[in-house]
């Protein structure tokens, strides 16, 4: 009796959130091609989520809603950052949503939580924000992709910028994670010089005057910081009022970025920073780009919201390859692959190594301010087609 | 010299710490009433300061509208919702206000975006002044000014004015307070809407200092509850000296503990455990005072 009168209940409750379901993502009709959206789009890396929302969004409009002649259908999951929630996402997408690709996954930590998941699966799968050493190497799939970036990517360029400088004696700090670890790895594999000190900082803390203290009191030549998101903004705030910023040279990676640069504005003047992409990149898919969105959102786009758009071109011409046929998911991954190529990518030269990785340039773009405006100015461009560390230990081919 | 800078530092950050802890220990000491909220009343200050810090082009400006906005916000927040919890028990309390922390995070990206908002250092206090040839932000040393001012203003009105009489009476024992024909409802109002206030001010002077962006006002609340059972629930003078304690010992142990750690074990092992291990210190010494004085270095008398 008690016991059907729960299930009675349990069953009008599920009733109810299908109700829900159907109410919050109402079936377009006969769309052709069904695209999930994955990415941090709440807590505290919302603003990066809805940059994919953005730059992908941005580039459907200008397609008409279509990818290779096909209606498109986005679904969004929102991972929360959150691993257990990732893969939850990834799941729902895939085995209830029967989604034809994932785009987004979100960072190197849900991506790692649900790369079996994904090779398993078969769907092609296109990181816009990251690309953990594992997916690049021995954990490779044929159809997880990164548009994005290894993750010590960046950390490569500033090395051999700082190495080519001829910097003796450098400063690291980068917060004490898995990505903060790798970034710094990444720049020591090419920087060959003097480390005056490496300091790993507690995650997500707020408040670094004790640390940069002792970097004041250091002989170092340069500093080389990897704060991304909200801890960029304190760091490099309090690096900036310490005095720092202006009389050392301060070198960085996705510590001062576009969606944080309207937060810092005078604050980041002057620091040097690696990255793929930056709004400065003056060829014609960027110049359009970064207009379109511009005009579009009021705000000046990220790295993610640019590999997000240029994910959706890159599965246009993917789509197109196929004359809209996705039902085959080997052909699908292997048309990615080679679409990598041929599309035009707001970051210039692009194309997939035989790991699924990017081989692009990585460019150094000085904070300067013009005028009123604060903006990024491409002062070199230390590796040119580089191609990532691990792919030697990727068996694809 | 390196050590005088660090004191400094923890001197600052105990300041701020402390501007947050008074608020806290006397609505928690006085009406009992566990507020996780109270980070949010800071967020929320540091959001009003900057946007009319940044509308008007004063910080000054901002500074005040910070101060009566969240004011403000405490009356309204104190009526509509906490003034039923009272009687509630402590559960009641903490999963109400833990929904107010979502609420008010909701609130501040719906109001002003997911983007972290600009605030930049007043120009009269930007810059660095030279000690014994160590730069060191002039924006910090007035907030320690700021907080300092705070603490003597805090002082004075708990032991030089009625209200403040009351206070002490409403710590010791409320219901005779209450029997003795003072209105304790009102009492609590305006205790809440000054933690609020004072709250909101440290919200406004982190701003500067910090990413001001939904969602900053949980950290810094774990570090306020450390200070408040340190210090002795429902004393303010407790908070002023824990929040200091907490303040130095926290930097001392972020910038000298990765060093000694380097000292005995491996590099790599000491680059990983320092920060991980310094920012465990504050919770080290919150047991270690929990074991040996569990009510707290400097209670309330009663």
């Amino acid at each position: 009796m008690k016991r059907s009168a729960v299930v009675k209940s349990m069953v009008s409750a599920l009733g109810a959130l299908a109700g829900l379901a159907v109410l919050a993502f109402p079936q377009q009709a006969m769309a052709d091609i069904k695209i999930g959206l994955s990415g941090p789009f709440s807590g505290p890396m919302a603003a990066d989520g809805q940059e994919y929302i953005d730059g992908f969004g941005l580039a459907l409009e200008q397609l008409g809603n279509q990818l290779g002649g096909q209606k498109v259908q986005v679904l969004q999951g929102d991972d929360q950052m959150k691993p257990d929630v990732g893969s939850q996402v990834m799941r729902k997408l895939i085995e209830l949503d029967k989604v034809d690709a994932i785009v987004g996954l979100g960072y190197s930590n849900i991506i790692m939580a649900n790369l079996r998941r994904l090779k398993e699966s078969g769907v092609v799968s296109i990181a816009v924000a990251g690309g953990p050493s594992p997916m690049a190497g021995a954990e490779c799939g044929a159809n997880v992709f990164s548009i994005a970036y290894p993750n010590d990517g960046s950390g490569e360029a500033i090395g051999k910028l700082v190495q080519d400088k001829g910097y003796k004696n450098v400063y690291l700090m980068a917060p004490n994670y898995q990505a903060g670890k790798d970034m710094l790895a990444g720049f020591k594999r090419w920087y060959k010089g003097g480390v005056a000190a490496e300091v790993y900082t507690q995650i997500n803390q707020t408040d670094y005057s004790a640390e940069i203290t002792q970097l004041q009191l250091s002989k170092m030549d340069a500093v080389f910081m990897f704060y991304p998101g909200s801890m960029g903004v304190n760091f490099t705030k309090q690096l900036k009022q310490a005095g720092v910023i202006g009389k050392v040279p301060v070198y960085s990676t996705f510590t001062v970025d576009g969606t944080n640069l309207p937060a810092l504005r005078e604050a980041a003047v002057g620091v040097i920073s690696g990255n793929t992409w930056n709004p400065a990149l003056e060829n014609p898919e960027n110049q359009k780009f970064v207009k379109a969105f511009e005009s579009r959102y009021k705000r000046v786009p990220s790295t993610y919201a640019a590999n997000a758009y240029d994910a959706a071109f890159l599965l246009d011409t993917a789509v197109r390859k196929l004359k809209g046929d996705t039902s085959n998911k080997v052909a699908f991954a292997a048309a990615v692959k080679a679409a990598g190529a041929e599309f035009k990518s707001v970051r210039g030269p692009f194309r997939f190594n035989t790991n699924n990785m990017p081989i692009q340039n990585y460019y150094a773009f000085e904070i300067v301010k013009e005028g009123d405006q604060i903006k990024g100015k491409l002062v070199a461009t230390p590796l040119v087609d580089h191609k990532d560390a691990y792919v030697a230990a990727c068996p694809l081919k | 010299m390196l050590l005088f800078a660090q004191l400094l530092n923890g001197l600052q950050y105990g300041v701020l710490l402390f501007l947050l802890a008074a608020g806290l220990t006397l609505v928690f000491g006085i009406m009992s009433f566990v507020n996780l909220a109270h980070g949010s009343l800071y967020m929320m200050g540091a959001y009003i300061a900057a946007s009319v810090a940044n509308a008007t082009g004063s910080f000054l400006l901002g500074l005040l509208a910070a101060l009566l906005g969240c004011l403000a916000i405490g009356v309204l927040l104190e009526r509509v919702a906490v003034a039923r919890l009272y009687d509630k028990n402590h559960l009641n309390h903490v999963l109400a206000t833990f929904g107010m922390i979502m609420f008010f995070n909701e609130l501040a990206s719906m109001l002003w975006g997911k983007q972290p908002l600009f605030v930049s250092v007043p120009p009269m206090l930007d810059g660095v002044i030279n000690l014994f040839g160590l730069p060191y932000p002039l924006y910090r040393f007035a907030v320690i000014v700021v907080g300092l001012a705070v603490a003597v203003g805090c002082y004075w009105m708990i032991h030089r004015t009625r209200l403040g009489m009351l206070i002490r009476a409403g710590a010791n024992n409320a219901a005779m307070v209450g029997a003795l024909g003072i209105n304790i409802r009102f009492l609590n109002a305006l205790l809440f809407a000054v933690g609020a206030a004072l709250a909101g001010l440290a919200g406004a002077v982190a701003g500067p200092i910090l990413s001001v962006q939904a969602g900053m006002g949980e950290p810094v609340l774990i570090a306020t509850f450390v200070v408040i059972v340190i210090g002795g629930i429902g004393s303010v003078k407790g908070a002023f000296y824990s929040a200091l304690i907490v303040g130095v010992v926290d930097t001392m142990g972020r910038a000298f503990l990765p060093m000694l750690l380097r000292e005995m074990v491996s590099r790599q092992l000491a680059d990983a455990a320092g920060p991980a291990l310094a920012s465990l210190l504050i919770y080290l010494l919150m047991a270690a005072v929990l074991a040996l004085r569990p009510q707290g270095l400097f209670v309330a008398r009663r």
